[in-house]
């Protein structure tokens, strides 16, 4: 166990210096000069020069990535170009909008998610069951821009329940959270089906029903629990899927979050905030596999830690 | 027991080509599904055809009407057809979604085909930067490539495939490593077949089958991922019909005409669900066995 925590951590300290290296390369991708492209043409030359030292753009490549990973072990990522405060005060400011935003959407889909999916798994082919497949291939299908598009319409506008953007009370957060959570409770739903459909068949679940167990009890003592070990991982990866989707979700609720941070950051070139929220998303997501690595890792002995 | 076992004596699987065929066609979905993407496939090739209206052409005078007998999906906010736009749009969705898991195919396969081949460093080396894509939230890899290199159609077909780069290195990486062992590479080789013979004339071959699988749901996820970066503007951009961006446009007036937003909506839903149904038949059709796990 020792051996394998210490390799999956090394292992993620590597891609997380991988990611700092990709963060630090945007500026070189940029088609043209990008400080000439955030000034604009008519920049004097000491303009100029200031800004291409601020963004280390007069150092190599090496020297900028090693500089990068320095300064932001120290929490400093640079000044944004649209608001002038520092990245690091943007971020924190909108990083527990999109925190709370992924929660609640995780937590329906946990919930809704193998609720669903065990239902559907109960009566295989009856017409629950036919329902809530029809539903998790729907989810999976919709564009998730395009559901919130809709919600606004039924829900915001139509029968003016919910307020159609925005955050601060509870009721701003239904909107944005079903929507980001939908494909989530599609998948999980669809998990949780097929592998509770599998365990079922199992020998051990046939013998705790022949020494006369309740039926909930072997569902949810013998057969659920075992079913869940493959869904476990994919509401890990889940997670990743919701900060991305989030930027979807935050771009059509205007919900100031990370994710519609970054994507002002794209249009307004200011690319000191884009490469420190693309940081803070990436390792993030890091950080979260490998909680969940090794969650899994505890939660299911017969893993060798090879 | 006896009627049972003669029955199953009686029905055997016819093998090969038909027999698989036979048994696709029992399956509902996948049909759905394959008829989806054969309609949308004869959509896109035949768009000039099918457009009752020039998708270009603005009629100021005939702005955001909802659906009529003349346009039958309404027009939208400079008055052109919202069902040649749709038509028209299907062709640059499949295109770039197309093209787009090709490249990611070219580079995963390619890579995961020398990982597993050659193993040691190179394997080590090569998983550890598929490993660095995948730890990008799905979306913000895309917009970050995008982002840097700007918006338009070559770029996001760019963005698209190296995001699903890491997934096909992984499966090629897999399934290569598992041939390996195998008498009849292991007889290949020591009969001094060349390398790239056996590459080209015994692996290949043998991962065709999952990778078709693979590319088909993977055509789902980039038809998808080309909607979103359309609908932020960082896709395909106007006045090409995406239905990613026709969508974004019809956003602005929601609420005094909902059908502009909503109905190319419908589209991408109904392509990504005949992809997504389509690959589940087909990987069904492979092996059942993958179902938890492609």
């Amino acid at each position: 166990m020792g051996r394998f925590l210490l390799r999956r951590a090394l292992t993620s300290l590597l891609v997380a210096l991988g990611i700092v290296f990709f963060v630090t390369l945007i500026l070189d991708l940029i088609p043209g000069d990008p400080v000439l492209i955030i000034l604009g043409q008519n920049a004097t030359a000491e303009q100029v020069a200031a800004l291409r030292h601020e963004l280390g753009l007069d150092r190599p490549l090496v020297v900028r990535y090693v500089d990068y990973i320095g300064r932001a072990l120290t929490g400093d990522l640079g000044r944004s170009i649209m608001t002038k405060r520092s990245v690091a005060a943007e971020v924190a400011d909108a990083w527990p909008n999109t925190l709370l935003l992924a929660s609640a959407a995780i937590t329906l889909a946990v919930v809704f998610g193998i609720g669903l999916g065990a239902v559907s798994a109960l009566r295989p082919n009856g017409w629950l069951d036919f329902g809530v497949r029809i539903l998790a291939l729907l989810g999976l299908s919709m564009p998730i821009f395009w559901i919130g598009l809709v919600f606004i319409y039924i829900f915001g506008f139509y029968l003016r329940l919910l307020p159609i953007g925005g955050s601060g009370t509870p009721q701003h957060l239904v909107l944005p959270a079903v929507t980001l959570a939908l494909p989530s409770v599609a998948l999980v739903a669809r998990m949780t089906r097929s592998s509770l459909l599998e365990v079922l068949g199992e020998d051990y679940v046939r013998t705790a029903r022949a020494k006369g167990l309740a039926e909930p009890v072997v569902l949810l003592g013998h057969a659920l629990r075992n079913a869940l070990i493959p869904v476990v991982t994919v509401i890990g990866l889940q997670f990743g899927q919701l900060l991305g989707g989030a930027i979807l979700t935050e771009t059509v609720f205007a919900w100031p979050g990370l994710g519609r941070l970054v994507v002002l950051a794209i249009f307004a070139r200011d690319y000191p905030l884009l490469q420190g929220i693309v940081l803070i998303f990436a390792l993030s997501y890091v950080v979260v596999n490998l909680v969940v690595d090794l969650a899994y890792a505890w939660l299911d002995p017969r893993i060798t830690y090879a | 027991m006896q009627v049972q076992t003669e029955e199953i004596i009686r029905r055997p699987q016819a093998p090969g080509l038909l027999g698989g065929l036979r048994r696709f066609a029992r399956n509902r979905a996948a049909v759905i599904g394959a008829a989806i993407v054969v309609l949308l496939i004869l959509t896109a090739a035949f768009a000039e055809f099918l457009m009752p209206y020039d998708p270009t052409l603005q009629q100021l005078e005939l702005r955001r009407q909802p659906p009529t007998a003349a346009h039958l999906l309404g027009t939208d906010e400079f008055g052109r057809d919202i069902l040649s736009r749709i038509i028209l749009g299907s062709r640059v969705t499949l295109l770039v979604s197309c093209v787009a898991v090709g490249v990611g195919l070219i580079l995963g396969g390619t890579a995961g085909l020398i990982a597993g081949f050659i193993g040691r460093w190179v394997d080590e080396v090569l998983m550890r930067l598929m490993d660095i894509l995948l730890s990008f939230p799905y979306l913000l890899l895309a917009i970050a490539i995008v982002a840097a290199l700007g918006p338009g159609e070559r770029n996001i077909v760019l963005a698209i495939g190296i995001w699903s780069a890491p997934a096909f290195a992984r499966l090629v990486r897999g399934q290569v490593l598992s041939l390996r062992e195998r008498e009849f590479i292991v007889a290949a080789y020591a009969l001094g077949v060349p390398v790239p013979r056996i590459i080209l004339f015994h692996i290949l071959p043998n991962i065709v089958p999952p990778l078709l699988v693979f590319a088909t749901l993977y055509m789902a996820n980039a038809i998808l991922l080309e909607a979103a970066l359309s609908f932020l503007g960082l896709g395909i951009q106007p006045p090409w019909p995406s239905w990613g961006l026709m969508v974004a446009t019809g956003r602005d007036f929601l609420l005094i005409a909902p059908h502009v937003a909503t109905i190319p909506g419908l589209a991408i839903m109904a392509a990504v669900l005949g992809f997504n149904l389509l690959g589940d038949g087909l990987r069904d059709l492979l092996d059942p066995r993958l179902r938890n796990r492609l």
